[in-house]
Formats: C-alpha cells, structure tokens, sequence
C-alpha cells in the first residue's frame, strides 16, 4: 500500500510554498526520507510540507451559466485610470 | 604505508566500493522514489570516499584519482562484505543496514579520536550517514512486518553476518554485535568474520569495469 504525499518546497525563509510535485511512500517516514532526496538535496529547499493526498480538499468546478464576463479582469482596464490617478498624484506633490 | 593511512584507505575503499555496489540499483530500484533516494546514498558514499582519498593523497604526495584509481585490486583494504555483487532487495538492505549499524560503532569510536583532522571528516560523515541509517532502519521495519519480507530478510541477514563481522577491528566488534543483537532481538551466531585479508573475487570485475574509463582517457584529460 502507498500513500501519495504531495509536497511543497520554500525556496527560502519569507517565501511563499509552492507546490513541488509529489512523492509515493508506504508511509511518512519514508515520504520524508524520498521528499529530501527528491525536492532538497541540492540546497534548493529551506523547508518542505508533505501533504497526503487524501487531506487535500479539491474545489474544481467554476459555474459560470450567465458567462459573467465583467467580473473577470479582461473586462475591466484599468490602464487609463492608473494613468490619471499617477498624474494626479504627481500633481499634488508639486504643489 | 603509516597506520594513519591504513585506516583511512580502510574507510573509503569501503565507502567507494560500497557506493559503487548501490549505484548499481540506479534505474532499476524497486519504485522511482527509492530508485531516486538511493542513488543519491551511492552518491553521498562515494563523497566520502573522495574526502578521505584526498587525506590520503596529501600524505603520500599524489591526487585522490590515483589513490582511488590507480591500485591494483590486492592492495584495496575494503571489507569484503561490501564487495559482494548481490543485485537482490531483501540482500541489498541487509547489507545497508549491516554495514551502516558498523558503520556508526566505527564513526563514533573516529570522532573522539587524537587526530583532529581525522575526528572532523568522521563527524561531517556521521552526520550525512545519520540519513543512511534512518533509512536503512525504516526498511528493516518494513521488511520484517511483512509476510514475504521476513523470512527473506533474515535469510539475507543470515548470508551475510560473517561478513559483516569482517568490517570492524576485534576491539569494535563487540559493540556492533550487542547493536545488531538488540535491535533484532536475538542472539546472532558465534562465526568467523570474513575480514579484510582476503577480497571477493568480484571485486576484481568491479574494478576493471570502474577503472576502465581512466585508463582509456587520455594522460592530462580534465573533467
């Protein structure tokens, strides 16, 4: 029987998690030992987390039945009011 | 060839010959992620090796290649135990765990000795074997909870204790032997040690196949 870990590294201290991959063991002991070989032998890791897959609660279905388009980003620019608004602030620091 | 020398070729041809041996799994280890974990053991061996090569080098005046390299297979000091060519699982652990629970004894005893230097590289290693053992152990468990493991595992261990005898002095022996008696609980033969005055025939084999690309290579070829 093997349990899939799905394994996170940090690159280094403040950094965020990122997922790394994963790693099949019989248990942790040995999900522990096959992380560090895989994910931090050569320095790139300053910690890991190991994650049965299991505990993961998946969320993967997104409805969208009225194709809301303007709450996405591509439907709303905000160029040209950055623009005005760093005009303006340079404005106000002239005066 | 000072006794300070002696034991230092001791120990890497050892860690090389043992690091060799493992290497031979890679590829085709029982899953990918033990494949992965135990290359990179057969790596670490054979860092130390190139460690302690390099002492050696220094005190006789040439580099750690030739030391490694360059002997005939008579005058390599490993332990046959680690010259065995045994590409079988439950044998393959058995040795791991044999060899790293001498291993420990031997490192232990290296670390509070005179020689400073000697003392510092047996430290760095014990910290690097640390994992070794932790890793050899957690297979040990495994096998002898499972049905089919057991029995083949102590067959192995069986196979090999003479040898593994062989890998320390009398003055360690006794350690080792009270180690592996009570983390396997029970009593272990009373067998001669296969020691270091003879070698495995395939050490020989080993040899010519790793020495093969340095004597092709041309003299004053970098890597």
């Amino acid at each position: 029987m093997t349990v899939v870990y799905e394994v996170f590294r940090r690159e280094r201290a403040g950094a965020a998690m990122q997922h790394a991959g994963s790693v099949a063991a019989p248990d942790a002991r040995f999900a522990e030992i096959y992380a560090r070989e895989q994910y931090g032998r050569r320095g790139e890791s300053e910690a890991l987390w190991l994650v049965p897959r299991d505990a993961v609660h998946e969320v993967s279905e997104f409805v969208d039945e009225f194709d809301l388009k303007y709450r996405r980003v591509d439907g709303y620019s905000i160029k040209e009011r950055l623009k005005e608004a760093r005009e303006l602030a340079a404005g106000d620091r002239r005066r | 060839m000072s006794d300070r020398v002696g034991l230092l070729l001791q120990l890497a041809d050892d860690e090389l010959i043992l690091g060799w041996r493992n290497s031979e799994w890679t590829g085709i280890a029982p899953f990918l992620e033990e494949d992965v974990a135990f290359s990179s053991i057969a790596q670490n061996e054979i860092g130390h090796a190139r460690a302690l090569y390099e002492l050696v080098a220094r005190e006789l005046g040439t580099d750690a290649d030739a030391v490694a390299f360059d002997r005939p297979p008579e005058q390599y000091r490993s332990a046959p135990l680690v010259e065995l060519r045994r590409l079988e699982w439950a044998l393959t652990i058995a040795r791991h765990w044999l060899y790293e629970t001498a291993d420990a004894v031997r490192l232990e005893a290296l670390q509070a000795s005179d020689d400073a230097e000697l003392a510092g590289i047996a430290a760095k290693m014990a910290r690097e074997e640390a994992y070794h053992r932790i890793h050899a152990d957690m297979w040990l468990d495994r096998l002898l909870a499972s049905d089919e493991g057991r029995p083949r595992l102590e067959e192995a261990l069986d196979e090999l204790w003479p040898y593994a005898l062989g890998v320390l002095d009398d003055e360690l022996r006794a350690e080792f032997v009270r180690r592996v008696e009570a983390r396997l609980g029970r009593s272990q033969p009373d067998v001669d040690p296969v020691g270091r005055d003879r070698h495995e025939a395939e050490l020989a084999e080993l040899l010519d196949e790793m020495t093969s690309v340095r004597r092709t290579a041309p003299a004053g070829a970098r890597w």
